[in-house]
């Protein structure tokens, strides 16, 4: 039929071929026939003999090289998709001879314009690299180019090529790394999985370790796990905190939200991920989403499962509320509820072991055995992890022995064997009751424990044990080879705690046992009679033969059958199996020291490569700039090089770094304040980490900067010269000169933002958008001279005059004996967590001798949660200390009280927040604002006409009056319209301003959000500071 | 990654296979097999196994297993995940995923596979995309196609794939734009001898049939989303504005997708809508058992308890079960042991019984553990939790779309311990 002249007789026949194909038939003779109907116009009848030509071109390789000109062709072909497949197929057959046409096209496709077709050529370099390893070195280059590329659709297959051909070429990575973090929530579910995976063991390569200072808090956890390096760690906690890479940060962040993902797969990837890389405190992120995974299918649930009971050995507080997620349904499949055993065993704790032995009771009498029998095991492990049920579960293990089945018996009497082992006292009717039972019992195991028993402690049954000896010695030869073994152990004992009874019975046991068919009885009767039988041979052993068969022995540790499970990656295959799979990757461990971060910093996205690529070119581009001086330029080359090297974590560079600031700053302008020293270090980590929050705000921005920059540079030099902070590198890339610390890399971050801006789900504004955000200066004394990334005049005065921040008092110096203490809001996100308000406390020891230990107590309500500052060991007198602390308000504006405690006295004291200062700054464009504002109309709006005070009629000063409030972002908006946007720092609802003019110095101001209550406030705040005059 | 793929049928034999890579032969499923042999039920075959040169990751659905042979490592969920979709996927095509389906389409099945899977990486899996390159075989194309010779393959090649959203295929027209939207609420609860409730938990999803013109962007918005405690989306809701203003907003898929699913916070007691009242014992020494089962509705806000369907696993021992049912219908299956009960709908005002006795075998002992007892209903109209959709708005094009929202409650695994 494939002769014939008609396409639907040829589709037909390729038909029935694939059906047999399918069945696994094999149809290679029709090979020739098959391959003429390659270059086919009609689709389904071509892609047919791919297929085909796919199954059998390795069998038939002379033959497959007539179809390959048609691949060759196709390859050129204007349809993508048509290059595309061509390139599929051709990669797909599995001909040795072809390698070099593959090659080419390969390195072709890979430059196409088309994304598909690079996809597809991905794809296509792990197919050449199976079939030829020698072609590795060329085909590294072509996935170092694709690894440079941007779309989303190439991402996840190249990253794939890259773990299979060359995983360990690390540094191909290095400078791709931030845009496949920034990539990823946009790439396909399936390259997700891989891309994930990848970035885990480069993290693990590249960053220093985040559970330094959790190995202090929770030891129990840490120290058994690591202690190899725990003491390596210490010694770094003490010289310096943590301070997370900002990539690092970067990562966790951009995986976070596909916890969300609707692929089973993508959710255990970010588990594992957060396991391997995240702070201890963060990691618990993961357990609400892979308890909702328990939902699925019966094999995700058994992989979920076995990952989840691995997780609970090391931190059961993990999953402890999620405990009921994991009790058993009769309808589960047995592996199912071993694994949920395995979990609740792992859970339980003095706190809920009554309520898991409950729920046990329940399993022991399930009518699915081996479950039983596992539940009995379960049982025997909570006894000897928790003391104070030992007892308890005894007793019920005993009533077990009652029970009829012999599976649950027997099981029960190995578990109380190995109970008894732990606590053998006053026990001894349990013995005796188990040596009853013995001749009810059939299971070897069973009875072989019950045989051991007696041997241990035959000196406390005197009478039962010879007995059961007599009762052996008549079915010694029946009986399994372990229960003889165990009989030989048993006369043996006996024959020297009471060789009286037992020492004919002991000589026709070991008799017996040395003609025994297995070799092993045979050896251990040997050895037994040597050792005991007192003889002239023996000598000196036999003296000590009581003190080697009756030695104590130590109570077997009950451990879970997972506790050695995490030596593999979460995740992987060969966690699963608990075996090395083929091709398994050992993640390492952390680097003791960071390798150098600045590798990540080149970037390589084409628009702004020659801006981006070297710092020395963005020089020469602000060099046109006449404000500074040549000299200057080599510091900042000095300094830029310091700040290479800076690893981020490392204080000492930081150092310097502010140093040569300050020295730039002495050149261009003398006004420059003192950024602080003292202060700037944990400042700096702060802003760094808000820079990377504001990031994806930020994106509008940076696209239209580098255009406006001499432009914005004219009119904001005077503002900014005064003290450039990281104020500005985080809001934007362009005016940065005298700041170098976080430059390079600040630079970097806010520049790929461009090439982002069109995969941003907001349409990104045309119109340039000022930026709030720079409001939420991290430095105090920088808001002064804090300048603007655009040349919106009304902004930068407005900044520039929101000076004086309010400080309010927390314990006055008479009541503190001598401990003074007040506090500002320093409105930036706090750096411990988005939800905390940050609050800085200025604390002055007004005293006459120092004052030690100041730390904070206990809090009211308990709940309230706080990040405290660490203890400040020392505070001399007349010396003051800043320290900044978080607060959760919960978006209210209810006190926080605390106590601030010394080492001699301790205060009760209050933080009141104003309702302003629960609001953190939000970046919208004017028609964001009004599309926001729509959805919060009706009761969630509040609004006021006002008279507004002469004096605050002008834009700047309503600016800055709503600015001295809220902690809002202004939105630029038309002459008589102020809009301020803010959002709550606790549940992040959006909070709107709006401010009309009217005629005669009145105003109408609606306040737009879901906290009622918070709007009403911030109302009457809002109308006091206009009023006044 | 993934190297090849068998069927398995019930009775063990192979079906189909497929290889993306190398041919593998199919005496690699003599591992399977033997794993199959010592496992009782089919349920408990591993997931995982691991032969001398490749693993076999398993799954089974519709009694058929997907076998899938791994030669080196990956994540098992990653494949796990994949296979669910293909058959998820056959069963979108085909209506149903059974042995004979997939035979008589077996054409159809080896061109989605070759779309699926390029190297054994996954390719195209999002179902509108592969309808777009495969057309699903109606009966009606069939026909047309035996008579005209034309093809059920796409004569055009798909744009999604290139497109910012892939899960939508551009040009789509309807005459009728409807909007529809089921918020569907499963209850998992384990109810105790005495009748506490020793856990429940809702789960719910929204899943959506959208029949819209062109491209449109829909936001839904709930009256209480703070109840919404866990919650997993398609692809298509753009998670930052979820995070920001709790507001869902997408360009949807065409055609029936699964919008959300979510957890609802464990902290909301959780109202159960049925109670039983039971009593099952055998007495020792006699052969016989008594059965006793009464169902009846609480807290279900005035809305009828429909189509209620209670199965039980009876011990081994019991021979048989002489039961007398107040309406509906009872079966026993005397080989699984498994008794099954359609009751339908429960009338407030006489409520459902079953009772009677059952014959046990002669001589067995007593069971030890009393049956669980699996009840299954449906609530219409209601969601358990509460939940409440407020609004949805439709922009990017000009018409009104017809809405609507239905809201329904069933069982999910819901048992109750006798």
């Amino acid at each position: 039929m494939l002769e014939s002249n008609k396409e639907s007789l040829k589709l037909e026949a390729m038909k029935r071929i694939v059906q047999l194909i399918s069945k696994g038939k094999n149809a290679s003779e029709l090979f020739p026939a098959v391959v003429k109907n390659v270059a086919s116009k009609n689709i389904e009848l071509k892609k047919l003999v791919y297929v085909y030509l796919v199954r059998y071109a390795e069998e038939q390789q002379d033959l497959a090289l007539l179809s390959i000109s048609t691949f060759q062709r196709a390859l050129k072909d204007p349809n993508q998709f048509i290059r595309a497949s061509a390139l599929r197929v051709l990669s797909s057959i599995r001909v040795p001879i072809i390698v070099p046409i593959m090659m080419l096209a390969i390195k072709e496709a890979a430059t196409d314009l088309s994304p598909y077709v690079r996809k597809t050529s991905a794809h296509a370099i792990q197919k050449l690299y199976s079939l030829d390893p020698d072609q590795k070195e060329q085909l590294i280059e072509v996935i170092e180019k694709l690894l440079k590329d941007k779309s989303t659709l190439v991402a996840g297959s190249v990253v794939m090529a890259f773990e299979e051909v060359c995983p360990d070429r690390i540094d191909l990575i290095h400078k791709n790394y931030r845009k496949l973090c920034n990539l990823l929530v946009d790439v396909e579910e399936w390259g997700q999985v891989v891309i994930i995976n990848m970035l885990t063991r480069y993290a693990r390569t590249q960053f220093t370790t985040p559970w330094k200072e959790d190995a202090v808090f929770d030891e129990n956890n840490e120290k058994a796990f690591y202690d190899s390096d725990s003491e390596k760690k210490k010694e770094q906690t003490e010289t310096k905190a943590y301070i997370m890479d900002p990539d690092h940060r970067l990562l966790l962040r951009n995986t976070k939200p596909l916890l969300q993902s609707r692929n089973t797969a993508v959710v255990m990837a970010v588990a594992q991920l957060y396991w391997h890389l995240a702070p201890k405190h963060e990691v618990s992120i993961v357990t609400k989403s892979l308890v909702r995974l328990l939902r699925s299918h019966r094999e995700v649930q058994f992989i979920v499962l076995q990952n989840i009971a691995t997780m609970s050995i090391q931190r059961k507080g993990m999953f402890e509320p999620y405990m009921k997620s994991f009790y058993v349904r009769s309808t589960d499949a047995t592996h199912i509820k071993t694994l949920k055993l395995e979990i609740l065993t792992n859970l339980a704790n003095e706190a809920n072991i009554s309520t898991i032995l409950r729920e046990f009771q329940t399993y022991v009498k399930s009518q699915d055995k081996a479950f039983a029998a596992a539940t009995i095991q379960a049982i025997g492990r909570c006894a000897t992890n928790i003391s104070e049920v030992t007892d308890t579960c005894l007793n019920g293990l005993v009533l077990l022995l009652s029970n009829r089945d012999e599976t649950v018996v027997a099981e029960s009497v190995v578990v109380i064997k190995k109970l008894l082992q732990t606590q053998p006292t006053q026990h001894s009717d349990i013995i005796k009751h188990m040596a009853k039972l013995f001749d009810n019992i059939t299971v070897p195991m069973a009875r072989a424990s019950i045989l051991w028993l007696m041997g241990e402690y035959c000196e406390r049954v005197p009478k039962i044990a010879p007995d059961l000896l007599r009762k052996m010695a008549k079915t010694f030869t029946v009986e399994e080879d372990i229960v003889k073994l165990q009989t030989v152990n048993l006369a043996a004992k006996l024959y020297l705690t009471n060789s009286k009874q037992t020492k004919l019975l002991t000589q026709y046991i070991l008799n017996l046992g040395k003609y025994d068919q297995n070799y092993d009885i045979r050896d251990r009767t040997r050895f037994i009679r040597q050792l005991i039988v007192p003889n002239e041979k023996s000598g000196a052993l036999s003296r000590y033969a009581r003190r080697i068969l009756l030695a104590a022995k130590p109570a077997p540790v009950l451990e879970s059958a997972f506790k050695d499970r995490d030596r593999f990656q979460l995740g992987t295959l060969s966690h699963s199996l608990n075996v090395k799979a083929s091709g398994y990757q050992e993640l390492s461990d952390w680097p003791v020291v960071a390798p150098d971060p600045t590798v990540r910093n080149v970037e390589v996205i084409e628009p702004v490569k020659e801006w981006a690529s070297s710092l020395g070119k963005t020089k020469q581009h602000k060099s046109d700039d006449k404000f500074y001086s040549d000299e200057e330029e080599k510091e900042e080359e000095g300094s830029d090089s310091s700040g290479s090297e800076d690893s981020s974590s490392s204080s000492s560079n930081e150092e310097s770094g502010s140093e040569s600031e300050e020295e730039s700053n002495e050149e261009s302008e003398k006004t420059s304040s003192d950024s602080g020293k003292s202060s700037s270090e944990s400042e700096r980590s702060s802003s760094e980490s808000e820079a990377e929050r504001e990031k994806k705000k930020i994106k509008p921005a940076v696209a239209d900067s580098d255009s406006g920059e001499s432009e914005a540079r004219t009119s904001s030099s005077s503002a900014e010269s005064s003290s450039e902070s990281e104020s500005d590198s985080e809001n934007d890339s362009a005016p940065q000169k005298t700041d170098v610390k976080a430059k390079p890399k600040m630079e970097v971050k806010s520049k790929k933002e461009v090439s982002l801006l069109d995969l941003d789900d907001f349409s990104p504004a045309p119109t340039n958008t000022p930026k709030p955000s720079v409001i939420s200066s991290s430095l105090l004394s920088d808001l002064e001279g804090l300048s603007l990334s655009n040349t919106s005049s009304t902004l930068q005065i407005t900044t520039s005059s929101f000076g004086p921040v309010k400080t309010y008092e927390l314990l006055h110096h008479m009541t503190g004996k001598g401990l003074s203490a007040k506090y500002h809001f320093p409105r930036q996100p706090c750096l411990y967590q988005p939800r905390m308000v940050a609050v800085q406390v200025m604390l002055t020891n007004s005293s006459d001798r120092s004052l030690e230990e100041i730390h904070i107590g206990d809090r009211s309500p308990a709940s309230l949660n706080i990040h405290c500052f660490n203890t400040i060991e020392r505070l001399e007198p007349g010396a003051s200390v800043t320290v900044s602390m978080g607060v959760d308000f919960s978006d209210s504006t209810q006190a926080a009280n605390f106590q601030l405690c010394t080492k001699e006295d301790q205060f009760s004291v209050s933080i009141q927040p104003a309702v302003g200062e629960l609001l953190m700054p939000t970046t919208m464009t004017q028609p964001d604002f009004c599309k926001e504002q729509k959805k919060l109309l009706g009761m969630n709006e509040t609004s006021a006409t006002i008279a507004i005070a002469t004096a605050n009629t002008s834009s700047q000063t309503i600016s800055k009056q709503v600015l001295s409030v809220a902690n809002v972002g202004v939105v630029p908006s038309s002459n008589n319209f102020h809009r301020f946007a803010g959002h709550t720092v606790s549940s992040g609802a959006m909070v709107l301003v709006s401010l009309e003019l009217k005629e005669s110095s009145t105003a109408l101001l609606t306040i737009n959000t879901e906290k009622s209550v918070m709007a009403s406030m911030l109302l009457r705040d809002l109308k006091q500071a206009l009023t006044q005059a | 990654m993934i190297h090849s793929l068998f069927l398995i049928n019930a009775s063990g034999d192979i079906f189909l296979e497929k290889h993306w890579k190398s041919v593998v032969s199919r005496s690699v499923c003599d591992y399977f097999f033997e794993a199959q042999e010592r496992a009782t039920e089919p349920e408990n075959v591993p997931p995982v196994i691991s032969t001398p040169h490749h693993y076999l990751i398993s799954v089974l659905r519709h009694r058929i297993y997907f076998v899938a042979v791994i030669q080196s490592e990956v994540p098992p969920l990653f494949v796990i995940e994949f296979l669910h979709r293909v058959v998820d996927t056959f069963q979108d095509y085909f209506g149903v995923c059974t042995e004979a389906a997939i035979k008589d389409n077996v054409v159809v099945v080896y061109e989605l596979l070759e779309e699926m899977l390029d190297n054994g990486f996954p390719l195209a899996t999002e179902s509108n995309i592969l309808k777009e390159l495969i057309k699903p075989p109606t009966i009606l194309r069939t026909m047309v196609n035996t008579i005209t010779g034309s093809t059920n393959v796409g004569e055009q090649l798909p744009t999604g794939q290139l497109s910012v959203v892939p899960w939508r295929r551009t040009g789509v027209k309807y005459t009728n734009n409807e909007a529809y939207f089921d918020v569907v609420e499963e209850i998992d609860a384990i109810i105790d001898k005495s009748g506490s409730t020793i856990t429940a938990e809702i789960q719910g999803v929204i899943d959506a049939c959208v029949k819209l013109t062109g491209m449109p962007d829909l936001t839904l918005s709930f009256m209480n989303p703070r109840l919404l405690d866990d919650v997993s989306f398609h692809p298509c809701v753009r998670f930052k504005r979820w995070e920001a203003e709790r507001i869902l907003s997408f360009i949807p898929p065409d055609g029936n997708f699964r919008l959300l699913s979510y957890h609802v916070s464990s902290q909301n007691l959780v109202a159960i809508p049925v109670y039983v009242k039971h009593n099952i014992t055998f007495r020792e020494g006699s052969s016989q058992g008594r059965f006793d089962l009464t169902l009846g509705p609480k807290q279900t806000m005035g809305k009828a308890v429909e189509s209620v369907l209670v199965s039980s696993q009876l011990p081994r021992g019991v021979l048989n079960a002489n039961l007398n049912p107040s309406q509906g219908t009872y079966t026993f299956d005397p080989v699984t042991k498994l008794l099954t009960w359609d009751v339908g709908k429960i009338n407030p005002q006489k409520l459902p019984s079953l009772k009677g006795t059952m014959n046990l075998q002669a001589g067995a002992s007593k069971p030890d553990e009393n049956p669980t007892i699996n009840i299954q209903f449906k609530i219409q109209q209601m969601a358990i939790s509460g939940l409440k959709v407020n609004r949805l708005d439709m922009y990017g094009e000009k018409y009104k779309p017809f809405k609507g929202i239905k809201y329904m409650t069933k069982a999910g695994k819901f048992q109750v311990r006798t």
